[in-house]
Parts: C-alpha cells; sequence; structure tokens
C-alpha cells in the first residue's frame, strides 16, 4: 500500500509532468489565463489520462508484447488515447450535458496532449502493473492539474500587475513557469 | 513478414476502435441541433403553416438544413434580418407566395353565431380556443398568436381577425422607418 502511495506522491511532486518532466506544455501555457477553465482542463485531463494509462497498458500487455511488435507503441497509443478520449465525449454529451459543458471544448484539445501520450509509453518503460499504470496516470493527471491551476492562478494576477511592456504576455507567462518549475525542483530527493 | 504482421494488426485494432466508435455514434446519439433551437427562437411561434412546414419548429430545422429564411410572414421583415444575422446569410425581402407581413392580430369568435362545431378547436396549433362540442367556443387571447388557420374551417364563418390592441404589455417602439445606408468605404 506504502509502495502505492509512495508512487502518487512521486508523480504529483517529485516527477511533475508539467514543471519537470516537461510535458504538455501546450495546454499549460494555452488553457491558464483564467482558474474557471484551469479547473475544466484539470478535470477533463484527470478523466482521460487515467483511463488511457489503463488502457495502453492492456493493448501493450495482451496485443503488442505477445505478437512481438513492441516498436509499434507509439502508433498504437495515439490511436487508444484518439479513441478513448472520442468515446468519452460521446458517453459524456449522452448522459450528462452538465459535465459536458463543464469539459465539452477540453475533452478533444487533449488528444494531442503529449503528456497522455507520455504517460503511456513511461508507464511501458518503468515496467508498471495494471494498478500501478492506472496510479501512475492518475497521479500524472493530478500533478498536472495542480501546476495548472497554480499557474493560472498567478497568471490571473499579473493580469493587474504592472509589467515592463518586454515582459508582457507570455514572456512573463514564461518566465513564471520557469520559476515554478525551479520551485518543484526543491521537491527532488522527498521519495 | 513482420512488417506484414505489423500492418495487420495496426489495421485489426484500428477496425476495432472504427468499429467501437461507430457503435457509439449510434448508441450514444445526441438529439438535437443547438443551431435548430437558435432558429426556432427568433421564429414568432405562431406556429401558422404559412411557411409550407407544419410549425416553427419543422420550419426552423428545413432552415438549418438550408431552406429559404424568408418564408415567414408573422416574423416579418426583422426575422428575416435577425435570421440572416444569425445563419450569416444574405438578407432576401420575405417571399409573397407565402403570405404577406400583416399587423399583429388575434381571432375573435361571435358567440351569438357559434354552433359548436370544434373545428376550429381542431384547427388551431397553440389550442387557444377553449369550448366543447353543441356549446360556445372562444379564444383564449393570451394564448392566440394570430395565425388564421381557425378561420378557414368555421362553417359560418364566425370567426374574425382583430388587430391587437396596444397594451402597455405588448406595446413597442416603433421601427425606424428606414435603415441607415451604411456606406463601406475601403481603406
Amino acid at each position: 500500500m506504502s509502495d502505492y502511495i509512495f508512487l502518487l506522491v512521486a508523480t504529483i511532486f517529485v516527477n511533475n509532468f508539467v514543471l519537470v518532466k516537461f510535458l504538455g506544455l501546450c495546454p499549460f501555457m494555452g488553457v491558464s489565463s483564467k482558474v474557471d477553465t484551469a479547473l475544466g482542463m484539470s478535470a477533463a485531463t484527470t478523466f482521460v489520462l487515467t483511463l488511457a494509462s489503463g488502457t495502453s497498458f492492456i493493448v501493450n500487455e495482451f496485443i503488442l508484447e505477445p505478437l512481438k511488435i513492441e516498436y509499434l507503441r507509439t502508433i498504437s497509443f495515439i490511436l487508444v488515447i484518439a479513441v478513448v478520449v472520442q468515446f468519452t465525449e460521446m458517453v459524456i454529451h449522452k448522459t450528462s450535458p452538465l459535465l459536458y459543458q463543464l469539459l465539452g471544448i477540453f475533452l478533444p484539445l487533449i488528444t494531442t496532449n503529449c503528456a497522455v501520450l507520455g504517460v503511456a509509453l513511461l508507464n511501458i518503460q518503468e515496467a508498471h502493473s495494471f494498478v500501478e499504470s492506472l496510479l501512475y496516470g492518475f497521479g500524472a493527471a493530478i500533478g498536472f492539474s495542480l501546476a495548472l491551476v497554480l499557474f493560472a492562478g498567478i497568471r490571473e494576477r499579473l493580469e493587474t500587475s504592472d509589467i515592463p511592456v518586454a515582459f508582457q504576455g507570455s514572456s512573463i507567462a514564461l518566465i513564471t513557469a520557469g520559476l515554478m518549475s525551479m520551485a518543484f525542483m526543491g521537491f527532488s530527493g522527498l521519495v | 513478414m513482420s512488417i506484414v504482421l505489423a500492418l495487420f494488426v495496426v489495421c485489426i485494432i484500428a477496425l476495432i476502435f472504427g468499429g467501437i466508435l461507430g457503435w457509439a455514434a449510434i448508441r450514444y446519439k445526441v438529439e438535437g441541433d443547438p443551431l435548430v433551437d437558435k432558429i426556432n427562437q427568433v421564429l414568432p411561434q405562431t406556429q401558422c403553416g404559412q411557411c409550407g412546414y407544419p410549425g416553427c419548429k419543422p420550419y426552423a430545422e428545413a432552415i438549418a438544413n438550408g431552406d429559404e429564411i424568408n418564408k415567414c410572414p408573422p416574423g416579418g421583415d426583422d426575422g428575416v434580418r435577425t435570421l440572416a444575422d444569425l445563419l450569416g446569410r444574405d438578407y432576401k425581402p420575405l417571399d409573397a407566395s407565402h403570405g404577406e407581413e400583416g399587423p399583429k392580430t388575434v381571432a375573435y369568435i361571435r358567440e351569438d353565431e357559434c354552433i359548436g362545431c370544434t373545428k376550429c378547436i381542431q384547427a388551431c396549433p397553440v389550442d387557444a380556443i377553449l369550448g366543447a362540442p353543441k356549446l360556445m367556443h372562444t379564444v383564449i387571447v393570451d394564448e392566440c398568436t394570430g395565425c388564421d388557420l381557425c378561420v378557414e374551417p368555421c362553417p359560418v364563418d364566425c370567426i374574425d381577425m382583430l388587430p391587437l390592441k396596444t397594451a402597455t404589455d405588448n406595446w413597442v417602439w416603433p421601427s425606424p422607418q428606414e435603415i441607415i445606408p451604411v456606406k463601406m468605404i475601403s481603406d
């Protein structure tokens, strides 16, 4: 049990996907201008990442490895992720209009989020079991959400602050992201 | 050999996933098009059928599928303009073959002449006529949309279309007599 908790803490803080591994930077910069949208994106990503890491584990374990075609991992994982995202979108659209309104626009965006593919591939690299894969995906998503929401909060404050002309817009955002990343580096050695 | 296997496996995986998505598209199909609802909100909801469709919702669906936007006389010129804005199409004057834009009217049944045949009740698309067989009918003014559909079936012609009296709850600012001409000046 404590292994699982360690795994979660390690993925959320120590190996934070955005700030330490530098995966999923596109939504990190793109949908972080408001806390509300950041929360929506976080929820959608958590959902998809957990599901996608589980399904890609199954595909790898039961299709690719027995047939000795592990080199097809990347392409088949992309396929799996696209299908999972699309399927989730359809089901949510039908079953819960409220949730669809919250996550709707973000779901297709996640298909191209490299963090999702990154989690699936890293799961294989680190030889995780099924439960570990799910936890790894979930932890990565929580880490992503944490970074995204914190960053969105900072950016909302930056909107109203007096920034030198040369640093306005995305340059100050990138500097902020760099500082946050350095702060998260401080977690290394925690687990 | 292995390249054939790889191709085969990817094709099979893609086929299975495609099948799942295809099934999901049918199983979790969502009824209703948001565009239809928006168009339906613009239409005046008289349910008069002058456009050739059995009500405003069917006409809204037809517009969303590419029908002309100038078939709704009760909506008037303003209605066509709003639709043109909403859909990004060009404005067209009302199609005269579907009737002309008139003042808002409301049906009135001359009650001493009514024989209680219920034919107008069946014709009313919005259930605005109250009555029973062999008993006098009357119009619920607040519900009547002024669509004229009850006038035709009445065997004793006791239904009049009266212009709607202006009261505080239905008075609106008169629309400007002319559309302000806008000159496009190129830069």
